[in-house]
């Protein structure tokens, strides 16, 4: 590589380097490792036993004497439409659920970076704060709310709005509420340090709209709440199918599916914005 | 050009109402004097005395907060060691393998990590005798590992968009990379430094599934203690201990911005 693209000094390259050992050892450790925990469990077979697979290796008295694995977990997967369509329906309300989110997160979190200093740290932690007390809480607050006899509804009629309650519960309504509330800051947070710049005007807030804001949406937002959607199908396979294998095969499937357009939508960015320099 | 603004307050009162109306129901109904949640039986503060009592409620809570800020501070600094990374070293090994990781973790299912993490934490204990028992250390490392990714995420995306020419200017001048460093690049990443502890702090803060999956006896956090409260029916004594969490924070965060004020005000005059 030539230094003409190296924005840091040579010393400051080789710091760098040597301080981020710490937390690339660190995600081998405490991620990569039980990933491939996970991927062992997922070429498993499954067993009505503790714990519910086989064993990958077959222990003798020299060692290893054998290896034991199968892919008809994947095989099944791929076989059973079922998950598909789970992954893509989930796909479909995680995108929708971001969306609505976007439409609230961008203008609060455009209007929070163009405050005064102090007044933006109040409002960017008073965006947080509903989020200290456990999210149990928030969802019971929510059923009393939504509920045929609860307040909304009460409001509602009274003011002469509506003639019967509106079912808000145990429906798609519900569901994409739930999403909005759930990721709502993790929209707003990130778009707020994007957003917040010391020369702030008008041209640049329209170049605001650009395609780099779109990361943040992209990278946090989407991403985290596909997972929390599927997250429950996998707790059903786990848990009451025990069905651990084919869980964990769902998970690797998940993951890469996830990540790989990820990491290259990343690549992509990092190439173009050397390509402008 | 004053209608605009005008569209833009009222979506930002709209997302603060949606936000904060579900606690202001849990703040109402903590001083509800019934045992129902959902019925109101007349003010009262029989909830609040009681907490004080449960010793239980208290202990976690201070578990919780004591975790969080602990694995927020951790997270954000190899977070932000790996954001700097990925984003301004021409030549690093395994950029890939690191872009991956420290990606990964925003979309593993909960459960997923946190099963995964209990069956590394188990052999670890067998082989190096370390996690010995797993609890608050256990669910610790567990948020640090999850949460350094948000941080990464958000460092990144304000570095993407950062003007590098103060920190080459300072280097040409013969800067100490580590005083550059802490003099210029930390200040100018200090936004992102700040949504990304609050994220992360957050994160840790209301987790339950990979808490549960990785903590052993005597460590209970507050959400595992609300969770297993709520299976026998919400009590109002939680609303009481949500009502306390927010108040605390409020009041802090007021008391903050008043000492500030106060501070600009003398350094004006």
């Amino acid at each position: 590589m030539s230094d003409e693209t190296t924005t840091l000094g040579g010393r400051a390259q080789r710091w760098l380097q040597r301080a981020v050992a710490f937390p690339y050892v660190w995600l081998l450790l405490f991620f990569l490792t039980p990933f491939l925990i996970i991927l062992k469990i997922s070429v498993a077979e499954p067993l009505v036993a503790q714990p519910p697979f086989t064993p990958l290796f077959e222990w003798g008295q020299r060692g290893i004497e054998g290896v034991k694995l199968t892919f008809e977990n994947y095989a099944f997967l791929f076989q059973d439409g079922y998950y598909g369509i789970i992954y893509l329906s989930s796909l479909k309300m995680a995108a929708i659920g971001t969306l609505l989110c976007l439409l609230i997160g961008y203008p609060m979190a455009y209007y929070i970076a163009r405050q005064p200093a102090r007044r933006r740290q109040v409002l960017l932690l008073a965006v947080i704060l509903p989020f200290w007390i456990s999210f149990l809480l928030r969802v019971y607050a929510w059923i009393g709310l939504l509920n045929n006899r609860g307040v909304i509804n009460d409001v509602l009629l009274y003011l002469g709005v509506i003639d019967e309650p509106l079912t808000m519960l145990y429906n798609d309504f519900a569901v994409y509420l739930g999403i909005v509330y759930s990721y709502l800051p993790f929209m707003i947070l990130p778009l707020y340090a994007n957003l917040e710049r010391l020369d702030i005007d008008l041209l640049d807030a329209a170049a605001d709209l650009g395609a780099r804001r779109w990361q943040a949406f992209i990278d946090v937002t989407l991403p985290l709440s596909v997972p929390g959607i599927i997250g429950r199908v996998l707790w059903d396979e786990f848990f009451i199918s025990r069905d651990w294998p084919v869980a964990s095969a769902v998970s690797i499937i998940l993951v890469l599916l996830l990540v790989a357009p990820i990491v290259w939508f990343q690549r992509v960015e990092t190439r173009e914005q050397e390509a402008a320099r | 050009m004053r209608h605009r603004s005008l569209g833009l307050l009222g979506i930002v009162a709209f997302g603060y109402a949606f936000l904060y109306l579900p606690i202001l129901s849990v703040m109402i109904y903590s001083f509800n004097d019934s045992r129902l949640v959902t019925l109101w039986g007349g003010f009262s503060l029989r909830w609040y005395a009681h907490l004080l009592e449960d010793e239980e409620v208290l202990e976690a809570a201070l578990l919780s907060l004591r975790i969080a800020a602990v694995s927020a501070t951790v997270a954000t600094c190899l977070g932000a060691l790996v954001a700097l990374a990925m984003q301004r070293l021409t030549r690093l090994r395994g950029r890939l393998l690191l872009a991956g990781m420290i990606t990964a973790p925003l979309v593993m299912p909960e459960i997923i990590t946190g099963l995964s993490l209990l069956f590394l934490f188990i052999s670890m204990a067998e082989w190096i005798g370390w996690p010995a028992t797993r609890g608050a250390t256990t669910i610790t490392v567990a948020h640090i590992t999850f949460s350094m990714a948000y941080v990464a995420v958000v460092v990144r995306s304000r570095l993407a968009g950062m003007d590098e020419s103060l920190e080459e200017a300072a280097m040409d001048l013969g800067g100490r990379p580590l005083a550059v460093f802490f003099d210029i690049t930390v200040p100018m990443l200090l936004p992102a430094l700040v949504s990304g502890w609050l994220l992360a702090f957050t994160l840790s803060l209301d987790d339950l599934v990979i808490s549960s999956f990785v903590s052993g006896p005597g460590a209970t956090t507050l959400p595992m203690l609300i969770f297993a409260k709520v299976r026998l029916g919400v009590t109002p004594d939680i609303n009481a201990i949500a009502t306390i969490i927010i108040a605390l924070v409020a009041v802090g965060v007021v008391t903050a911005a008043l000492l500030t004020r106060r501070r600009e005000g003398a350094a004006s005059s």
